[in-house]
């Protein structure tokens, strides 16, 4: 009975461990780096999904087939960091994608550096990602900029004088983007008049909204990823709190909408993608796979730059001729105008993007495009 | 701070506190009788609240309906966690029953994530529990009202098993001397059975009410309830079932209070839960409420 079981076990262990693969010799291995389950599984899982398409949309390059080798980072730094080595060690992964959020991404950066493994970040925007790093680049832009589009977006669109902030504190993206949004928002004139913080795993936000009340701010700009958003939102609409809220890119997941409900209307935040503002050929292409495999939904800005991250990392192959790290670092370095899915991108100083950013809304239960930004 | 936001992180403490002691209860019970410090309460807590959802999702029944299966439901899955995992360690030493329990806790979370994925869902509100009241100032759901009331109700009730039946009698005597019962003709397993069961559906009233307050859920979502009502346990007097109640009053007024306080500390709340937790355990081992261990 106890043998049975452990037998049973063992099978399903096997069968159920990512990652595993019974790979020929004759093709590209790349690691996905994602965050499957956990505080932000959401965009592990829409990346997950962006690359498959991206996958069926261009499953091999030189001659060789890709194969997708998945590691799951639980939204946790230190898991990150061992997803990394054992992408690196035990898989021998050539490059990785991943991970979608920028703490996770700073923890397993300095393993790939040492390895000369080129990283490709879809989503991690902030700064220190990439500063000093050789081989992490990201296809997304940087929170320096969108800090700064919110707030010209809260003083001149929304005519915004005081703005009230919370932040999550054991959020390297998050502490980030409060800081430049500040920055940008008292050089344009504006105040900001209540500054509360909280962590990851909090459900409760009462305390740091009843303090923000009196302080009767134009706007509140929280910089969290969408499950807080959603729950904050909730909570301030629910204590009487009628000021616009405005969010970052983490917003963007169906979660937000669903976790938010009606009370989430109205939610605004600087982004990468809305399919609407789509166009680019390869982005017309992504878009009608998509919509085709997934009924009722629409591409959102985790499945987009997840592909991203693939197109341009494939195109990079391409141009260095092989799967050498250096030379696939290298030729990332030089990616100019790459009509990507979410808009022509340069990767620039730092191993950054150079593209557009879109102004997107909640609006009768979905993300609603307001404008776009360009560089 | 105005005395009128006073008032409202006061309510907002109150709302808070009477979830951690809703939760609280259930594990000191079982402690209580046990002496088993029951780490998977959380993740019980966890699978009541996917039962509700599933309940209401898939056979779209209303919520007076789902709630009390899925609260049946999570204390079969009591019993079953007591038979397949605690039985088998009943009389090893307590530190085996102790790590059984953590391990119970990663199974429930680890076949939650294969279940039904990793991804949050949405709990629907139903709308008698998410009306604003509105008194000057003040504002608050009607749940916050809700929650403490239906903490007495099942205080009252879980006193009443426990020192009015005759399987509460029992469950005393278990407490004592689990040996002694057996040779008097008790079958301690299955009054075992019923501690685990009460526990797992008082964990899972908890685990309701706390999703109608913040409606999501995920598989990882018991792990904070579960450590703060371990704390609101052990300040209470781990094993008293009033002193758990007062204990997580106590716990959410404090961490609401040190955010509204001291906004710039307010990345630390839970920090300040466990600082609590410790200097209870050092400095007033019993807790509030807890009698003197007999030696």
């Amino acid at each position: 009975m106890r043998r049975a079981f452990l037998v049973a076990a063992a099978c399903i262990s096997v069968f159920l461990s990512p990652g595993r693969s019974l790979a020929a010799e004759n093709s590209i291995k790349v690691g996905a780096w994602l965050p499957m389950t956990g505080a932000v599984a959401a965009y592990g899982q829409d990346a997950w999904s962006g690359l498959q398409i991206a996958l069926e949309m261009k499953p091999a390059i030189l001659g060789k087939k890709v194969e997708l080798v998945l590691v799951d980072t639980k939204s946790d730094k230190i898991e990150s960091a061992n997803a990394m080595s054992r992408l690196i060690e035990k898989d021998k992964v050539v490059a990785v994608i991943g991970e979608m959020i920028s703490g996770d991404t700073l923890a397993g950066g300095p393993i790939a550096e040492k390895a000369r493994v080129p990283v490709v970040s879809p989503t991690a925007t902030n700064p220190l990602v990439t500063q000093g790093k050789k081989y992490v680049f990201r296809v997304c832009f940087i929170d320096p900029v969108q800090g700064e589009v919110a707030a010209k977006y809260s003083i001149n669109t929304l005519k915004a004088r005081k703005a009230a902030l919370i932040i999550d504190k054991s959020q390297d993206y998050c502490v980030g983007l409060a800081k430049f949004f500040k920055d940008h928002f008292r050089k344009l004139g504006g105040k900001i008049v209540a500054e509360t913080y909280c962590v990851t795993e909090d459900k409760d936000f009462s305390a740091q909204l009843s303090t923000i009340k009196p302080t009767q701010p134009d706007v509140i700009y929280a910089p969290n990823y969408y499950s807080p958003v959603a729950l904050f939102t909730k909570q301030a609409r629910e204590l009487g709190i009628k000021a616009p809220v405005l969010s970052g890119d983490g917003a963007q997941a169906d979660e937000l909408i669903q976790i938010g409900g009606k009370e989430i209307e109205g939610v605004a935040f600087t982004g990468h993608f809305n399919p609407k503002a789509a166009a680019t050929a390869l982005a017309k292409d992504f878009i009608a796979r998509f919509e085709k495999k997934h009924r009722n939904r629409e591409p959102n800005a985790f499945h987009a730059l997840a592909a991203d991250a693939y197109f341009v990392l494939l195109d990079a192959v391409s141009r260095a001729g092989g799967t050498r790290g250096e030379a696939v670092r290298a030729a990332l370095a030089t990616t100019k105008n790459f009509e990507a899915i979410s808009g022509k991108l340069s990767i620039g100083e730092d191993g950054n993007a150079v593209k557009p950013m879109v102004i997107n809304i909640v609006k009768n239960g979905r993300f609603e495009y307001l404008a776009t930004v360009n560089p | 701070m105005t005395f009128s936001t006073f008032l409202q992180q006061l309510i907002n403490g109150i709302s808070l506190g009477s979830l951690y002691s809703l939760v609280a209860i259930g594990y000191t019970m079982v402690y209580g009788i046990l002496r088993l410090i029951n780490f998977a309460h959380g993740d019980v807590l966890m699978m009541g609240c996917y039962f509700a959802f599933y309940a209401f999702l898939i056979f779209s029944l209303p919520w007076w309906v789902s709630f009390p299966i899925a609260v049946l439901m999570t204390a079969l899955l009591g019993i079953a966690i007591d038979r397949g995992a605690y039985l088998p360690v009943r009389k090893a030493p307590r530190i085996s029953a102790l790590i059984t329990a953590i391990g119970v806790s990663f199974l429930l979370e680890n076949l939650a994530l294969v279940i039904f994925g990793g991804r949050p869902k949405a709990f629907q509100r139903p709308p008698v529990f998410g009306h604003a009241i509105e008194w000057g100032d003040l504002r608050f759901l009607t749940l916050s009202l809700w929650i403490p009331i239906i903490t007495f109700f099942l205080i009252l009730l879980l006193l009443f098993v426990v020192y009015r039946t005759r399987a509460g009698m029992a469950m005393r005597a278990i407490a004592r001397d689990m040996e002694t019962v057996r040779l008097m003709g008790v079958d301690v397993n299955r009054i075992t059975s019923m501690t685990f069961s009460l526990g797992s559906a008082l964990a899972a009233a908890g685990g309701l009410m706390w999703t109608l307050k913040y409606p999501q859920i995920d598989p990882y979502m018991g792990i904070v309830p579960g450590l703060k009502a371990f704390v609101a346990a052990v300040l209470g007097g781990i094993g008293n079932v009033v002193g758990a109640a007062v204990g997580g009053l106590l716990l959410g007024v404090l961490e609401i209070m040190i955010i509204a306080l001291l906004p710039s500390l307010g990345g630390y709340k839970d920090a300040f839960a466990f600082l609590i937790l410790i200097g209870i355990l050092l400095f007033r081992p019993v807790g509030i409420m807890g009698e003197k261990l007999p030696e």
